[in-house]
């Protein structure tokens, strides 16, 4: 819970501080979107008026590993829930929400996921409102340039732990973050949006991998991480 | 188009590329994927997603570059020594902090 309001507090600030956004769009945002990367890359894209075809795109591809947690789940789930209730609660298949779910021993049900959904939501638009207002309030600019940095360092936070377990996602890191640097910096490339540079990043690196190290099992690994993640709460 | 309705375009264009792959699998899909290749593309998207997320954006968050990869290069460390996402970034705001003053002091 904490950590979604420390989230979305810094998810405001960039909206608000950095790209200009009002705080209503960044709070509409996050009623509609409840997602970290997506929401900032999609920001950072509205503020340079990239076109819509871009942004589609690079939230999509962002959002693709959803569709693997949401799948986990769909194993998970108890037979009967009907259609329309899967429906509604699949908005709120967040990272931490498919690792508290994932690693339940029993089958879980509708209720269940309601109940797992609720404080996150809440706590993300109120971290976003906290973090658009206090945006507008704080007049330090070094402040504001430091909050910057917050969103990125629990991004970091985010990968490093796995990236130190496996020798492979260390490698298809390394090599997104080549192909980023590349398409930043060379001369002409650089043009590009910056929706297309994590696309071509992305998709290059992760099709390198996967034909270099496909993996079968890893995937269970997943679910142990989440697991260890729960006890360290 | 107006800036409003390039705005309301674009969120709305957010919330159904954010909701469709939650929503999709677990509402239709009845059985497991089975071909590894596709099971791997989705188990790498993530990592490299947020790798080419951070860099090199990270790096421009400040004003002064050597800052920003010193804040950069803390997460890093706290990241490795598994500290909770709320200590990373906590640390590491506050150490960016700490250097734009120091070197403001320092007139660097």
């Amino acid at each position: 819970m904490l950590g979604y309001i420390a989230v979305s507090f810094s998810f405001g600030v960039m909206a608000v501080g950095e790209c200009g956004i009002t705080p209503l769009v960044s709070i509409i945002i996050s009623l509609t979107n409840l997602t970290s990367s997506g929401q900032q890359a999609g920001v950072k894209m509205i503020s340079e008026a990239a076109s819509l075809l871009e942004i589609g795109l690079t939230v999509l591809l962002i959002n693709l590993r959803y569709s693997l947690m949401s799948l986990s789940l769909s194993q998970k789930i108890d037979q009967d829930t009907p259609t329309g209730l899967r429906l509604l609660f699949g908005f709120g298949i967040s990272d931490e929400v498919y690792a508290v779910a994932v690693t339940e021993r029993e089958k879980i049900n509708a209720k269940y996921m309601f109940g797992l959904i609720l404080l996150p939501f809440l706590g993300w638009v109120f971290g976003t409102a906290l973090g658009a207002y206090a945006s507008k309030v704080i007049t330090d600019d070094k402040l504001l340039s430091a909050l910057g940095i917050a969103l990125y360092a629990m991004f970091i936070a985010i990968i490093i732990p796995d990236a130190r377990r496996s020798i492979k996602i260390t490698f298809v890191i390394l090599v997104s973050i080549s192909i980023s640097c590349f398409l930043y910096y060379v001369p002409y490339v650089n043009t590009i949006g910056l929706g297309f540079k994590i696309i071509i990043s992305t998709v290059i690196s992760s099709l390198l991998a996967t034909f270099l190290f496909p993996i079968s099992d890893d995937i269970e690994d997943i679910d142990e991480k989440g697991k260890e993640d729960i006890e360290n709460e | 188009m107006s800036k409003e309705l390039y705005i309301f375009l674009a969120i709305l264009i957010m919330a159904i590329v954010t909701y469709i792959p939650r929503a999709i699998p677990i509402s239709f899909m009845k059985h497991e994927i089975k071909n590894k290749y596709v099971k791997s593309f989705l188990f790498y998207v993530p990592y490299a997603v947020i790798a080419a997320l951070i860099f090199p954006s990270i790096l421009y968050v400040t004003d002064n570059m050597i800052i920003a990869s010193i804040g950069a290069f803390i997460a890093l460390v706290l990241s490795f020594f598994r500290q909770k996402l709320i200590v990373v970034a906590l640390v590491s705001v506050v150490s960016v902090y700490g250097l734009l003053w120091l070197f403001q002091l320092l007139g660097w």
